[in-house]
């Protein structure tokens, strides 16, 4: 424990004064992914510096005869050198496991992300906790069926399309990803999140907002000519918002 | 040994004879030359239109000259085909084809390559390929758009985007002839390696570039062969009304797709089958080519020759059990992932291992700080820049937050492509005088003052270009973005995208200043590579003390004895046989049968310097 209490210590005095900089942090499994990834970094800048100071140390001194002990120069560093990525490895498998090898619990919030050529919409699915049939034949975005939901499914009445993604705090979120037409890749950043939607094949990850704020969801798969502005609105907030939010959104949209 | 004094010269092209027995259009040299000079050009369109990405970043509204503001997908079709370019064209082709025809044959003691007409007809039909990509910007929607990886439905579906009708079919077409070339062309560099090495060659005396040659080449085979399958069934899909790669209910444009069921991810698949040993086909020259420099002119052996052709070959193989770390985020099982990831983080082992060898071969040398040489220490350093990103990306839960960020933009240009490119560069000053040479003319030297000015601008800009992407993709900022500038949200004003976007330009315009001062840091090159073929001092017959074959007199084609009398070459130890002895150093070529004849051999022991 006191070598972990050090170790952290010393991460954050480095941090002080870091040459990079993430953006905000808005999830639950965000600081442990974020530490991960500044503990790689820290690493790949030390390695750097040391062959660097090798080589330049190596040819400004006198010349003299060659090294020759294969272990002692060869070996013992290259075990050192796997020992460390195994380390930082079976760190890193823990973490994606702790994320992915498992689907939501029963309970998380069911959203669905679906990207389109050149944006995403968000379909929550009501009361009666399940989404509506979609039919790409009813794809109509004029009408405002973007997704193609087909009425004569009686679940499809209580579901709710957005254009923005708002989500409470504190409460496991079930995003199911798909995608209308091409690749696409859904990303918001600030909660350490990215998966591609595959046409055809729906893709659940799971995640825990933590932070209220606004943040940013964008497209990180090529896509076409308007990649660089499919994105969308991602906006935190208190479960009580998030309830007066939704029967809000309901409300203007069941006339 | 001093250069004869020639006054009666005349241009490369007009003055090049041919070898005995074999028609100038087959002949191993000649083919070599058209490879490099095609990659040549290559390389100076595919450096323009990377300006032209760097340029509309920052300054969106700049009017290209006789074309108008760059649109997106004028910008996703710059993408594509500088990728395509430099991939293709330059890196496979320069390293792979260009220098292992001018100098494998000669390396391992070989009077031709095995097979000279599937070599010459490899290399028209990587030319075939290289006009049939440029061909497609001037068709009805311009080039693809869907970058060199081409993921379906993008590619698959005429109307998901301009370029990606007729555009996309002469992309298809242009990488299935480079396929095809490079499969023939591939053949014939392992044949000839099996088959033609001169007596004493053997396996653990060939040279590492030899090495390097060998394992891409099988690479090669592999790869491109199921790329080319891979491109046939896209084909079949866009033209044949198939579905490999298309989903029912695919809707593109308010086009529903009917038809099977197919899936995207099988393309991914198989295209980074081919992809990712791609790369390593691009950088295994380059490996093998600097572990030789280094020690040539740190006069030294290579440290630990055979745990260098291990790792060579390991390199190879584990470069074929890794494709699945560019589809951590694609939509695999994530126990694939992981896999995957355990076999990405094992190359970085054969990797480090060369590191290593290459730090202790130059470990107190004092070494010749020739052009060759410093490009080849500059090798070193952006290998092992980009190299220790690549555990970093090969970790899922990481890769989840910097998968398509600046940061991989980073780490594959810095290690594929500036290190691909500085192997290029040592290969080219180090070989100049072979490249030269003519029955009537010895090779020329390239000037080292012009060389040294090279090395240091482009090692500075490599450098200021891709060190800051790190720092650009870890704030958020995606690739194949047009445009960082005014993001529009909903309500017109900027999104939070924008603004995340907004924050990474102040770096974005040093990263585009820092490459316009890369790219003119090749015109010197350009200005000593056209000086030099002309006016370039004679070289020696074997100018850095090499000792390996390709500097034999008799595989210099100025004034080779005719093939009747030539002697015949015989090997007699491994490469790189330097001795320091109290009067200086000295050398012993492969060739050399007895260590007395050698003049400036002062100690004939055969054994190691101690």
């Amino acid at each position: 424990m006191p070598l972990a209490c050090i170790a952290h210590s010393v991460t954050f005095a480095l941090l002080l004064a870091p040459p990079w900089s993430l953006p905000a942090n808005a999830s639950a499994h965000g600081p442990a992914l974020d530490h991960h990834l500044l503990l790689n970094l820290w690493i790949a800048l030390a390695l750097l510096a040391l062959a660097h100071i090798i080589i330049l140390v190596g040819l400004f001194l006198r010349r003299r005869t060659e090294a020759t002990n294969l272990t002692r120069v060869e070996y013992i560093p290259l075990a050192a050198l796997a020992i460390l990525f195994a380390t930082l490895t079976i760190k890193a498998e823990r973490l994606w496991a702790a994320t992915r090898y498992t689907g939501a619990s029963l309970t998380a919030l069911q959203v669905e992300a679906t990207g389109v050529q050149f944006a995403w919409y968000f379909r929550y699915p009501g009361t009666d906790e399940t989404f509506g049939i979609t039919r790409p034949q009813l794809i109509a975005p004029g009408e405002g069926n973007p997704l193609g939901i087909d009425p004569s499914d009686p679940h499809s009445a209580d579901d709710e399309v957005t254009s923005e993604l708002v989500l409470p705090t504190n409460r496991e979120v079930d995003l199911t990803i798909r995608a209308q037409d091409v690749i696409h890749g859904f990303s918001a950043p600030e909660l350490r999140l990215k998966q591609n939607a595959v046409p055809g094949q729906p893709i659940h990850i799971h995640f825990t907002p933590t932070t209220p704020g606004t943040y940013a969801i964008l497209c990180t798969q090529l896509c076409g000519l308007g990649h660089y502005r499919m994105n969308a609105t991602l906006r935190i907030v208190t479960s009580e918002e998030f309830k007066g939010w939704l029967a809000r959104h309901q409300k203007e949209s069941t006339p | 040994m001093t250069p004869p004094n020639l006054p009666h010269l005349k241009p490369l092209s007009e003055t090049y004879a041919l070898n005995p027995g074999s028609s100038r259009l087959t002949d191993h040299r000649v083919i070599g030359l058209q490879y490099l000079t095609l990659a040549l050009i290559a390389v100076v369109i595919g450096t323009l239109l990377s300006l032209l990405m760097r340029i509309h970043i920052v300054w969106p509204a700049w009017p290209l000259w006789l074309h108008g503001s760059i649109l997106p997908e004028d910008y996703l079709a710059l993408v594509t085909i500088h990728g395509t370019i430099m991939l293709f064209f330059v890196l496979t082709t320069a390293p792979q084809a260009g220098f292992s025809n001018l100098i494998l044959p000669a390396q391992i003691g070989a009077r031709s390559m095995a097979f000279p007409t599937l070599n010459a007809a490899s290399f028209w039909l990587t030319a075939l390929a290289l006009i049939t990509l440029l061909s497609s910007t001037f068709v009805p929607g311009g080039s693809a758009i869907s970058g060199w990886t081409a993921y379906p439905p993008l590619s698959a579906i005429p109307n998901s985007g301009p370029g990606q009708g007729v555009g996309m079919d002469l992309w298809l077409t242009s990488i299935a002839l480079f396929a095809i070339a490079s499969t023939a062309s591939s053949i014939n560099t392992v044949t000839t390696i099996i088959r033609n090495r001169c007596e004493g060659m053997t396996w653990e005396r060939l040279p590492l570039t030899v090495w390097g040659w060998f394992t891409a080449a099988l690479l090669s085979i592999i790869a491109f062969s199921v790329l080319l399958a891979a491109i046939l069934l896209l084909l079949c899909d866009r033209h044949t009304g198939t579905s490999f790669f298309l989903p029912t209910g695919d809707a593109v444009s308010g086009v529903v797709h009917h038809g099977g069921n197919g899936s995207p991810l099988l393309w991914l698949h198989l295209f980074w089958f081919f992809g990712h040993p791609e790369v390593y086909i691009a950088i295994l020259p380059g490996l093998g080519l600097t572990s030789m420099l280094l020690a040539n002119f740190s006069h030294r052996r290579v440290f630990a020759y055979r745990t260098m052709i291990t790792t060579t070959l390991l390199i190879g193989f584990l470069g074929i059990l890794l494709w699945g770390h560019h589809m951590f985020v694609a939509g695999l099982n994530p126990f694939a992932s992981t896999a995957f990831s355990i076999s990405t983080i094992a190359i970085a082992l054969p990797a480090s291992a060369k590191v290593l060898s290459w730090l202790a071969t130059i470990w107190r040398s004092k070494p010749q700080y020739t052009t060759a040489m410093l490009f080849s220490l500059g090798f070193v350093s952006l290998f092992i820049a980009g190299g220790l990103t690549g555990p970093i990306l090969a970790q899922p839960i990481l890769d989840e937050y910097l998968h398509n960020t600046t940061f991989v933009v980073a780490h594959f240009h810095l290690i594929m492509a500036m290190a691909g490119i500085f192997g290029l560069y040592a290969a080219t000053y180090y070989w100049f005088p072979l490249l030269t040479s003519t029955p009537n003319h010895p090779g020329r030297l390239m000037s080292e003052t012009l060389g040294r000015w090279h090395f240091w601008l482009t090692f500075i800009g490599a450098y200021a270009v891709f060190l800051p992407m790190h720092l650009t993709g870890l704030a958020g900022e995606p690739r194949h973005y047009s445009q960082l500038t005014g993001i529009p949200g909903t309500n017109g004003a900027l999104s939070p995208t924008g603004v995340l976007l907004a924050q990474t330009i102040p770096p974005n315009r040093f990263i585009t200043y820092a490459a316009i001062f890369l790219a003119s840091a090749q015109f010197i090159f350009l200005l000593n590579l056209f000086r030099s073929l002309r006016r370039g001092p004679v070289a020696a017959s074997n100018p850095w003390q090499a000792t390996t074959l390709e500097w034999h007199p008799a595989m210099n084609p100025f004034t080779p004895l005719p093939a009747s009398d030539t002697p015949a070459i015989q090997i007699h130890r491994p490469p790189c046989h330097y001795q320091t002895t109290e009067s200086g150093g000295s050398f012993l070529p492969q060739w050399v049968s007895d260590p007395t004849q050698e003049a400036t051999a002062e100690n004939a022991s055969d054994s190691k310097p101690e």
